[in-house]
C-alpha cells in the first residue's frame, strides 16, 4: 500500500518497523475490531459461565414453566430471575444460554483444530508429493465434498451414536476436505518457488521443506478458512443437538434448546428466540473476524508484490 | 466441451461410487441390531434370524455391498424395514418435495437478494445501505432453522391463512391444474404452505447475494464503459439496469450455483421445523428408527442430486459467460 513497503522483495520477510505497523492496521480495521471484541466477551462468558449465571441454569420449578422475560430492571430494582423468561421446566433461560457458551465454542474451537490439522496434513502431503498421492487423497476429499456438509454431519454421527464427542468429530470430518484444498494449492504455488529450491539444494528434507518453509508462507488463508469456519461449526452443532443427535442431556447447548422450545413455540416464543440470538452472534462475530483478518492479509500479500 | 462433459460425467459416477461406500460403511457401523429394534425386546431368536437372512443382514458385509450396489443400478434400493416399501418409492415421494423447497428458497433469495444488492449499491453509505448491509450480515449469520422457528412464532401466529407446518400438494402439479382448469385454489394452497419454509431456507443465500450484488455493482460502476454511457447521457437507471447490472451479475450467478448444495443441507433441518415431508425429514426419521436400506438409500440420491446440480452448474457458466471456453 505504502510506497515503501511496495519496494520490498516478493520473499522479503517483513522489516521490524513495518511489523510494529501491523497492530494498528488491524486496529483500524472495524471488522477485526468488532469481531474480536464480541469473541473476546464470548470466551469470558464461557470461562467464567458458572460465575456469571443469574440462576442454578440445571434448577426446575414448575412455578417458573414458560414464565415470560422480566428484564432487567422490575419495580425500580435489579432484577436476576427470569431476565429472558423460563424454559418448559421453569428453568432460567438467560442462565442456560451463558452455560450453551461453553458447549458452542468448545465445540468449534475442537472441530475447527482437528480440521485445521488434518486438512494442512492431507494438503500438503498431496500438493507436496503429487502424483498418485494426491489423486487418491483429492478424490477422497471430493467424494466428501459430493455431500452436502450437514447431511454427511448426520450420517456420521448416526454412525458412531448421538453424543457431543461424536458430534464434534463429524464436524471436524466435513471441514476437513476444504482445509486440505486450500493447503494443497497453496503447497502447489510455493512448491516450485526458488527459496524452496534453495532449501533443496541445501539439503533440506522434505518434512523440514513442507513444514518449516511453505506452510510457514501458507498459514494466512488457513487462518482464515479457520476463523470462518469456526463459524460454521457454531451452526452444524446448533445443527445436530437440535435434530437430537448433538448434546444429550443434561449437557445444556443452545441448539438443544432451540429443540426443546420448539414444542412450545405458540405459547413461550421466548424459549426459542433468545439461543438463537446467542447463535447468530458468535457466528456474526467469527465471521466479521474472518473477513477482517482476509482483508488485513490481502493487502499484505498487495504490499509484497 | 464433449470430451469435458464426458470426463466429468466419468469423475462424478467414480465420487457416487465412493459416496456408495462411505454410506454403506456408516450405516453399517451404526449400534443397535435394526431387526432387534423392530422386533422389540421380547423377539425369538429363530424369528431375528429368519428376518436377518430375509434382509440379507446374516452375510458378509463386502457380498452385502456388492449385492446392495448391484440392485441400486438397476433402480432396486431394497426395501424400508419399518414402512415395508421399496426404498425407491419412498424417495421418489419425498424428494421432489425438498427439491421444490431448494428451488423455491433460490427463487426468493434472488428475488429479495438482487434488488437490495442494487439499491445498497447505488445508495452506497447512506442509511439504506447500511440497513441492507447490516440485514445481510445477520441473515448470513442467523441458522436456517431458527429463522424457520422465528417465522413460526411470529408471522405464523398472527397471519391467519398461513398454516403452520406440512406441504400442499405438489406445485408443479397444481399450477398444471391451475393452467388447464383455472381453479386457483389448489395452486394457493401448495403456494401458502411453501412461503414460511422457503423464506427461512433462502435467508441465508439471500443475504450472500445482497453482499455479492452490491460488491460486484459497485467495482462495475468504477469501470470505463458505465462512464462513457453516462457521458453520453444515458438515464442513471438504464445504465444501471442495462450496463452495469448485467456485467455484475456473472459472479452472483456463479454463487448461486456453489450455493445450491448448501441450500439442500439448509433443507433438510429446516423439513423437521416445519414437518415438511422431504427426502431430509425421511434421513432424520429414518436413522432414529435404524431403517439402514432407507438411510442409505436417501443420502446416495440426495448426493447424486448434489454432484449432478453442481455438474449443470459448471456446465451452464459457458452459457452465461462465454469467455469460457472447455477445451
Amino acid at each position: 500500500m505504502t510506497s515503501t513497503s511496495a519496494a520490498q522483495g516478493p520473499t522479503q520477510r517483513p522489516s521490524r518497523s513495518r511489523r510494529k505497523g501491523r497492530l494498528p492496521k488491524a486496529l483500524r480495521n472495524m471488522n477485526i475490531v468488532l469481531g474480536g471484541l464480541l469473541i473476546a466477551v464470548l470466551v469470558s462468558v464461557a470461562i467464567f459461565a458458572p460465575h456469571l449465571t443469574p440462576m442454578d441454569p440445571q434448577q426446575q420449578d414448575l412455578w417458573g414453566r414458560h414464565e415470560a422475560p422480566r428484564g432487567l430492571w422490575v419495580n425500580g430494582a435489579l432484577n436476576t430471575e427470569y431476565v429472558l423468561g423460563g424454559d418448559e421446566l421453569g428453568r432460567d433461560v438467560l442462565s442456560r444460554i451463558i452455560m450453551g457458551t461453553r458447549v458452542s465454542l468448545l465445540v468449534g474451537l475442537i472441530a475447527t483444530g482437528l480440521s485445521l490439522v488434518f486438512g494442512v496434513l492431507f494438503g500438503a502431503i498431496a500438493g507436496y508429493v503429487g502424483g498418485r498421492v494426491d489423486d487418491v487423497i483429492m478424490r477422497v476429499m471430493d467424494i466428501l465434498l459430493a455431500m452436502p456438509g450437514i447431511l454427511l454431519a448426520i450420517a456420521i454421527v448416526a454412525a458412531l451414536g448421538a453424543n457431543i464427542v461424536n458430534a464434534m468429530l463429524a464436524i471436524a470430518v466435513v471441514r476437513i476436505p476444504t482445509m486440505a484444498r486450500l493447503v494443497r494449492s497453496e503447497v502447489l504455488a510455493l512448491r516450485e518457488s526458488e527459496y524452496v529450491e534453495a532449501a533443496r539444494a541445501l539439503g533440506a528434507s522434505h518434512v523440514r521443506i513442507v513444514f518449516l518453509h511453505i506452510l510457514r508462507n501458507a498459514w494466512a488463508p488457513a487462518l482464515v478458512l479457520s476463523t470462518l469456519g469456526m463459524g460454521t461449526a457454531i451452526v452444524a452443532e446448533a445443527s445436530l443437538s437440535f435434530l437430537g443427535l448433538g448434546t444429550q442431556p443434561p449437557d445444556i447447548s443452545w441448539g438443544r434448546m432451540l429443540s426443546v422450545g420448539r414444542e412450545a413455540i405458540r405459547s413461550a416464543p421466548h424459549v426459542t428466540l433468545y439461543p438463537g440470538v446467542a447463535i447468530t452472534l458468535t457466528v456474526l462475530a467469527f465471521s466479521l473476524l474472518g473477513d477482517g483478518l482476509r482483508d488485513l492479509f490481502d493487502n499484505r500479500l498487495k504490499d509484497r508484490k | 466441451m464433449l470430451k469435458y462433459v464426458l470426463n466429468r460425467v466419468f469423475g462424478l459416477l467414480i465420487t457416487l461410487l465412493g459416496v456408495s461406500v462411505i454410506v454403506f460403511m456408516l450405516v453399517h457401523m451404526s449400534p443397535g441390531d435394526p431387526i432387534r429394534i423392530m422386533l422389540g425386546e421380547q423377539a425369538r431368536p429363530d424369528d431375528v434370524e429368519r428376518l436377518n437372512r430375509l434382509y440379507g443382514f446374516d452375510r458378509p458385509l463386502p457380498v452385502q455391498y456388492v449385492s446392495w450396489l448391484g440392485s441400486a443400478l438397476q433402480g432396486d434400493l431394497g426395501t424400508s424395514i419399518r414402512q415395508q416399501a421399496p426404498v425407491l418409492t419412498l424417495i421418489a415421494e419425498r424428494l421432489p418435495a425438498t427439491i421444490e423447497l431448494a428451488v423455491a428458497a433460490l427463487l426468493l433469495a434472488v428475488i429479495a437478494g438482487i434488488p437490495l444488492g442494487v439499491l445498497a449499491a447505488v445508495y452506497r453509505n447512506t442509511p439504506i445501505d447500511i440497513a441492507s448491509m447490516f440485514l445481510s450480515l445477520v441473515g448470513v449469520a442467523a441458522p436456517n432453522f431458527w429463522v424457520g422457528l422465528l417465522l413460526l412464532s411470529t408471522v405464523a401466529m398472527s397471519v391467519t391463512w398461513i398454516p403452520v407446518f406440512g406441504r400442499g400438494d405438489p406445485l408443479l402439479a397444481t399450477f398444471w391444474t391451475f393452467v388447464t382448469s383455472g381453479n386457483p385454489a389448489p395452486l394457493w394452497d401448495s403456494l401458502r404452505h411453501l412461503l414460511l419454509p422457503a423464506v427461512a431456507v433462502g435467508t441465508s443465500i439471500m443475504a450472500l447475494i445482497t453482499r455479492l450484488t452490491r460488491s460486484s455493482l459497485l467495482e462495475v460502476l468504477r469501470l470505463d464503459f458505465v462512464r462513457t454511457a453516462t457521458a453520453k447521457g444515458v438515464h442513471n437507471s438504464t445504465v444501471i439496469s442495462k450496463h452495469a447490472l448485467r456485467n455484475a451479475l456473472l459472479p452472483v450467478v456463479t454463487i448461486v450455483g456453489v450455493q445450491f448444495g448448501a441450500l439442500l443441507g439448509g433443507a433438510i433441518v429446516t423439513e423437521v421445523v416445519f414437518a415438511w415431508p422431504g427426502i431430509g425429514r425421511l434421513i432424520v426419521d429414518s436413522i432414529s428408527q435404524r431403517d439402514f436400506p432407507v438411510v442409505q438409500g436417501s443420502i446416495l440420491m440426495l448426493a447424486a442430486v448434489f454432484v449432478l446440480a453442481n455438474l449443470l452448474v459448471d456446465l451452464s457458466y459457458s452459457l452465461i459467460n462465454p469467455r469460457i471456453r472447455y477445451d
